[in-house]
Order: C-alpha cells, then sequence, then structure tokens
C-alpha cells in the first residue's frame, strides 16, 4: 500500500512538472528579454557536414545581427540541437525545443527527410519553422508555419535535365537513386518527367539505400545499357563512392547530381573520380557579386573554410527570420508566420528571395562542374517567368576553391549573358 | 557475358571480405560453440584503427604500397589484441556457466564497442585515406577489375592459405582441433584450453580486421556502425557453409557476396529491386536453416576448429 502511494505521488508530481513545463506556452519570455531561436540538424550522424555548415551560417548570420543591435533592440540567442541525421530523432529534438526552450522559431533541417518528420511538431504548436535547404516539395505542405528559403525539386530536377539535354547534348540518361530518401526521389521522378519532355531517354533507373557498402552491381547494370548521362540525387557519403567505383569500372560518362553532393567530404570519398561530374546547386563560390564575395570572406576569416550552398542558406534563413520578426514586431507565431510567409524580394547571398503562395522561395539554380576538388561555375539556370537581373549575373570565374594554388582554372562552357531568362518548367 | 563476368567479379570481391569474417565466427563456434557476436565490430575496429594509424604514420597523403602492408599488419594484430581481451574480460568468466550467459554477453560487447565508438568519434562515415593507386584492369572484354579488388582476392586467399596451414601444420593448430573435439578431454591431454581459445579469438579477430582495412580501400567510407549488417551477413555466410567448418565459411562468404550483387544486378529485370539485397542473405539463411541446418559442408562432423 504505501508502495502504491508513493508511486502514485510520484506519477503525480511528474505531471506537475510537465504542466509547469508548457505553461509558458510557445513564443514565452515575453517582448522583452534575448529572442531564442531554435536550430536543429545532424551534427554527428551520416549527413553531419551539412548540419555543421548550416549551423555556422546560421550562427555568423546572429552573430551580425546581434553586433549590428540586435531585432529592435533585443539580441538573438541560438539554441542548437543535433538529430543524429534521422527523422525520429528530428521530431524529438523540435518537441524539446519548442516545449522545454520556448523558441519563437525553428531553422532547419537540411535533408527533406529529416524536415518532415519534425515539421508537423511545429506546426501544431504553432511555432514558425524556416527549413533552410529541404527541397522537397512535401516540405512546405506540412502547413502555413513552414517556409523554406530554396527552390524545390521540381525545378532542381528540371534543372539538370534541361543541362543535360540542352548542353550536354544527353539522349540517353540513367538514373542512380537513394531508395529511401525524399529527396532522391523527388530529384528522380521530377528529372525523369523533365528529361523525356525535352526528348531523352531514361534507359535504366538503379537504387541503392543509406549506408551501402558496394555500388558496383548497380554500376554495372547501368553501364551494360551505355548511358550519356548518369543522374545521381543522393546524399555526398554516397555519391563520393559511387563515383569512385564507377571509374573503377570504366565508366567515363559524366554523373550529374544535386545540392546533396555539396560537401568538402565528398572529395576526400571519390577524388579525382568525380572530375568531370556537375551538380546543380544554390549558389556559386565564385560569383563576383560584392554580397556573395562579403560573405565568403567573412565566413572564411570566421570558419577557415569557403561557405558550401548549405552555410549560405543557413545563413539566409537566419537574416529572412530576423527580418520577419522585425516587421512583425512581434515573436507571437500567428504574427510571425504571416510576417516570414509575406516575404518579398530580400536580398540574400543565395539571391533575392520571394516566398510564393505555396511559402517556396523562387530562385535561379546555379549548374557547377567538378573539377580538381573545386566546383567550376558552368550556367544559371532560371524558374520560368523570372529573369536575370543583367548585372547581377555571375560572369565567367573559375577562382580556386578550396585547393589554392592548384591546377590553372578551366573557362566556363559557356557565357552566362546568353543564358539570361532561360525558361525552366514552373516549380509547381 | 561481359556484364556477367563484371558481376561475377564484383560478388566476388563482397563474399571475399565476407568470407574472412565468417572464418572468425566458424573458428570461434567449432571451439566453444559461441557465437560471438561482437566479430562484426571487430571488423569496423580493424577499419578505424587502419585509419587512425593511417594518419598517425603519415601514409595518408599517397598511395604506398609500403604504407598499405603497415597498416594492413598492424591494425590486425591490434584487433587481435582487443578480440583476446573481449575473450578474457567478457566470456572466460562466463565460461562455467549456460552457453546462453555468453551468448547474451556478446550482444553487450558488440552494443558496447559501438556505442562506445559512436560516443567517442561520432557516427559520421569518415574517409579513409587510399593507399592503393587507382587503377583498373580489363578483362574478357569490357569487365573491369580494380586494384582494390586484386588486392582483395590475393590478401584473402593468402590468408586463408596462411590458416589452413596454422590449423593442419602446426601444434598450436593440432591442440585448436583437439580443443574443438571436445575441450575437457584436451585439458587432461596437457593442452593449455585458456591459451588455444585466447588464440582462436585472436586468429579470428585478425581476420576480421584484415577484411575491414581492405573493404575500406573498395570503399573508403568507414562508420561505427558499419560492422552491423556486414557481421550478420558473415554470420549468415558461416551458417550457410556450415557453422565450425572452416572451407564452408569461404563458400559461405563466396556464395552470399555473388547471391547479393546478383540480386542487385539482375533483381530488376524479374521484379526484385535492389534494395532487397539485404534481405536475400537473411532469406538463405532461413531456406538453409530449413532444408540443411548443418549447412552445406556441415554434414560430417570432422574437423571442427
Amino acid at each position: 500500500m504505501k508502495r502504491l502511494l508513493l508511486s502514485l505521488l510520484l506519477i503525480a508530481s511528474l505531471l506537475f512538472a510537465f504542466a509547469c513545463e508548457r505553461k509558458g506556452g510557445p513564443g514565452a519570455g515575453g517582448q522583452t528579454g534575448p529572442i531564442i531561436i531554435g536550430y536543429y540538424g545532424d551534427l554527428t550522424g551520416r549527413t553531419s557536414n551539412f548540419g555543421q555548415s548550416t549551423k555556422a551560417g546560421v550562427e555568423m548570420a546572429a552573430a551580425e545581427i546581434n553586433k549590428a543591435g540586435g531585432i529592435n533592440g533585443r539580441q538573438i540567442t541560438i539554441l542548437s540541437e543535433d538529430d543524429e541525421g534521422r527523422p525520429e530523432k528530428a521530431a524529438t529534438v523540435v518537441t524539446k525545443l519548442i516545449n522545454q526552450d520556448r523558441v519563437v522559431a525553428l531553422l532547419g533541417e537540411v535533408a527533406s527527410g529529416n524536415t518532415l518528420a519534425a515539421a508537423p511538431k511545429a506546426q501544431a504548436a504553432k511555432v514558425p519553422m524556416i527549413s533552410p535547404s529541404s527541397t522537397n516539395p512535401a516540405v512546405t505542405q506540412v502547413g502555413d508555419y513552414i517556409s523554406r528559403v530554396c527552390f524545390i525539386d521540381p525545378f532542381q530536377g528540371a534543372v539538370m535535365a534541361k543541362f543535360a539535354a540542352n548542353t550536354l547534348k544527353a539522349k540517353k540518361a540513367a538514373i542512380m537513386l537513394d531508395f529511401n530518401s525524399p529527396y532522391s526521389r523527388g530529384l528522380t521522378e521530377f528529372f525523369e518527367s523533365s528529361f523525356k519532355k525535352l526528348g531523352g531517354d531514361i534507359i535504366d533507373k538503379q537504387s541503392y539505400t543509406q549506408g551501402d557498402r558496394d555500388y558496383k552491381g548497380q554500376l554495372t547494370a547501368i553501364r551494360s545499357k551505355n548511358p550519356d548521362v548518369i543522374y545521381v540525387p543522393g546524399y555526398y557519403g554516397e555519391v563520393g563512392v559511387i563515383a569512385k567505383q564507377a571509374k573503377q569500372l570504366g565508366i567515363n560518362v559524366p554523373l550529374l547530381g544535386g545540392d546533396g553532393w555539396d560537401s568538402t567530404q565528398l572529395w576526400d570519398l571519390g577524388g579525382d573520380s568525380l572530375n568531370g561530374d556537375f551538380i546543380s546547386n544554390h549558389y556559386s563560390v565564385d560569383d563576383p557579386s560584392p554580397a556573395i564575395q562579403k560573405f565568403v570572406a567573412d565566413y572564411k576569416a570566421r570558419n577557415g573554410n569557403v561557405p558550401d550552398a548549405l552555410a549560405a542558406l543557413g545563413y539566409d534563413a537566419m537574416k529572412v527570420l530576423a527580418d520577419a520578426i522585425k516587421r512583425a514586431g512581434t515573436t507571437e507565431g500567428p504574427q510571425l508566420k504571416d510576417a516570414i510567409n509575406a516575404t518579398k524580394g530580400f536580398v540574400g547571398v543565395t539571391g533575392t528571395i520571394s516566398l510564393d503562395a505555396d511559402r517556396n522561395a523562387v530562385k535561379p539554380a546555379v549548374v557547377l562542374k567538378l573539377q580538381d576538388k573545386r566546383y567550376i561555375y558552368q550556367e544559371t539556370i532560371y524558374p520560368e517567368g523570372m529573369t536575370a537581373p543583367a548585372p547581377a549575373a555571375p560572369a565567367a570565374p573559375a577562382t580556386s576553391n578550396s585547393s589554392p594554388g592548384a591546377a590553372p582554372a578551366s573557362s566556363p562552357a559557356a557565357s552566362p549573358a546568353a543564358k539570361t531568362g532561360k525558361a525552366a518548367p514552373s516549380p509547381k | 557475358m561481359d556484364t556477367f563476368v563484371q558481376q561475377l567479379i564484383n560478388g566476388l570481391t563482397i563474399g571475399a571480405i565476407y568470407a574472412l569474417i565468417a572464418l572468425g565466427y566458424t573458428m570461434v563456434y567449432g571451439i566453444l560453440r559461441l557465437i560471438n557476436f561482437a566479430h562484426g565490430d571487430i571488423y569496423m575496429v580493424g577499419a578505424f584503427v587502419g585509419y587512425f594509424l593511417s594518419f598517425q604514420l603519415g601514409f595518408a597523403t599517397g598511395p604506398s604500397l609500403l604504407g598499405l602492408s603497415v597498416v594492413l599488419v598492424a591494425s590486425m594484430i591490434a584487433a587481435a589484441l582487443v578480440g583476446m581481451a573481449i575473450e578474457r574480460f567478457a566470456y572466460r568468466p562466463l565460461r562455467k556457466y549456460a552457453r546462453m550467459t555468453t551468448l547474451i554477453a556478446a550482444i553487450g560487447v558488440s552494443l558496447l564497442i559501438e556505442n562506445l565508438f559512436v560516443a567517442r568519434l561520432g557516427a559520421a562515415p569518415r574517409a579513409f585515406p587510399q593507399l592503393l593507386s587507382e587503377q583498373s584492369y580489363t578483362l574478357f572484354g569490357n569487365a573491369a577489375i580494380s586494384k582494390s579488388q586484386i588486392l582483395i582476392f590475393a590478401v584473402s586467399v593468402a590468408l586463408m592459405l596462411l590458416l589452413q596451414w596454422v590449423i593442419f601444420k602446426t601444434k598450436v593448430g593440432t591442440a585448436m582441433r583437439a580443443v574443438s573435439f571436445n575441450l575437457n578431454s584436451a585439458k587432461l591431454m596437457g593442452i593449455n584450453t585458456d591459451f588455444i581459445i585466447s588464440f582462436t579469438f585472436a586468429l579470428g579477430s585478425a581476420l576480421a580486421a584484415a577484411g575491414g582495412v581492405l573493404t575500406a580501400q573498395y570503399n573508403p567510407q568507414i562508420d561505427p556502425l558499419m560492422g552491423i549488417l556486414t557481421g550478420l551477413k558473415a554470420f549468415v555466410a558461416a551458417v550457410l557453409g556450415g557453422i565450425g567448418n572452416i572451407p564452408g565459411a569461404v563458400l559461405g562468404g563466396l556464395l552470399i557476396g555473388i547471391a547479393e550483387t546478383f540480386v542487385v544486378g539482375y533483381g530488376q529485370n524479374v521484379g526484385i529491386p535492389s534494395t532487397f539485397r539485404d534481405a536475400v542473405a537473411f532469406a538463405i539463411l532461413i531456406l538453409v536453416l530449413l532444408v540443411r541446418p548443418s549447412g552445406l559442408l556441415g554434414s560430417t562432423v570432422q574437423e571442427k576448429v
């Protein structure tokens, strides 16, 4: 009996503790004191380069804002959580950030699968969430509190299809996708439909799963069909090895990829095997525009390496959020969400950010060529109805990315001026 | 035809790795009737020792055959020590209890090693430095074989021959066979059974570590959890060949490797997606257990080492 009473007491006190925890509700901390913003990402898992880069970008933006006096006189505090790259962990840490730390807004994730797991928690708690770089369309369909500052997969897939068909003159493409990743499946779907529309053929489709150790079976099957290009919309960890094993099998056609390739570890894994491959990405560090060059220089000074696209998007996401808080004049969820969703013409590092009705950013993409540990700018492809501002189009640069003093830069295949206003299918 | 030969080469490559690991399972089982579930993690430990040594000894800068040999041998020795330590501290104190106790301890050790590594090093995959220059040779028309694959074949065949020699031509090998027949009788004959068991763990662990370093040359991505699935498949290979039987482990490893690669390479033509590659090993396990529980070569109870 005594035991029973004791355990009941324990349960009661736990419940009481929880009740206290929730009392403040989201956005607590009032309208004074520091603004607490939650960041969650993969800091130690299979895609930890993504999470670390994004975090560095977010923190750099926050430091700049704080140095300039904060938002409406209030400083920003970033609370970071590690989701180890696992969707279930992402949902857990976001719940913690919302209920325990009572953040006013969330920034994260990179991998669409993780964002999709966390987004319903934010939506339910009415805490706005901006994803810096999840490109799967389903992410913002979770609800009106979820938005992003990057383009989406229908556009990214179409960009590569267009590049393959028009610039590389490819007729036959094979696809090697990460079977369990919404990101990879989304890109595959949209690459396939766009490439077919442009008169190309998808002659083979093979799949792998994250963490596989051997890809030669799939690559051998692809090799026997003699494709002109191979589209590999995966993440850097697997892609680096795939590129290496493809070269070992004597496959010499270019591999094409997306922003998931962008990471320094890609080069450690793939090395020279990656030379001659192409990816679509959010921005190019070679872009001569002063805003981008200032960002690259500041980031280098702060972190010691060249920012990848994820760092730039993390930076932009934080700046967009700060801008919205300023316009809303409050950190209350509903008003803040409206301010974020009303973002129009925000000039960021990764381009001018305007959110459309589905809370996706409408932005151009760049195609980069991989050569000797550098990403060499090829061309910019604009979404339908958007034309390049004449002077802002990146000129033909090919400066060193990560290995200064390396081989002489090769000149890009096409003059960007000629590509101005090139239309891609609508990102809907 | 080219494609078929190529798939065969691909399958044999991963099969050789499974075989190296399966040998450790089968030897320990032969002697102690214990499935050493921590064995897959020894494979991972071997790869990580090789990773850190390559950087420490300055071999990470470029391909060198010397560097590769040093790293390979050193990580085999290190893994042998780890294997002996596990046996000494986790399994030996439990040997007098029911066999199930040791089995559960083995699962515990496996989880301990994995999580220690995750805690210390993080779960993020690391890129193993390239110790072998990148080059491929073509044979039979279009079938390509890379240097790392040749290395895997050469080293694993050499190690298997060496193992065969140790077991059948040396005194300690004779003692191992005696212990596998009957531990208590062997003890009565004056064999230091504790030493023999330790030695068996050392041998098996060294082979697994060799597998780890060789795989890392083929696929330079290593992470603390890489031993789980590979270890399980090597275990299936050992059961398929007939657990306790050494040629059986090699045969089982090669078969699993080939089966897996063929599922990936040809499965799609008959409606099996390539993601079934991992399932096929376990499907084979179930079939073997149903049809021939003693495994392919395990029917006669002769040389259980």
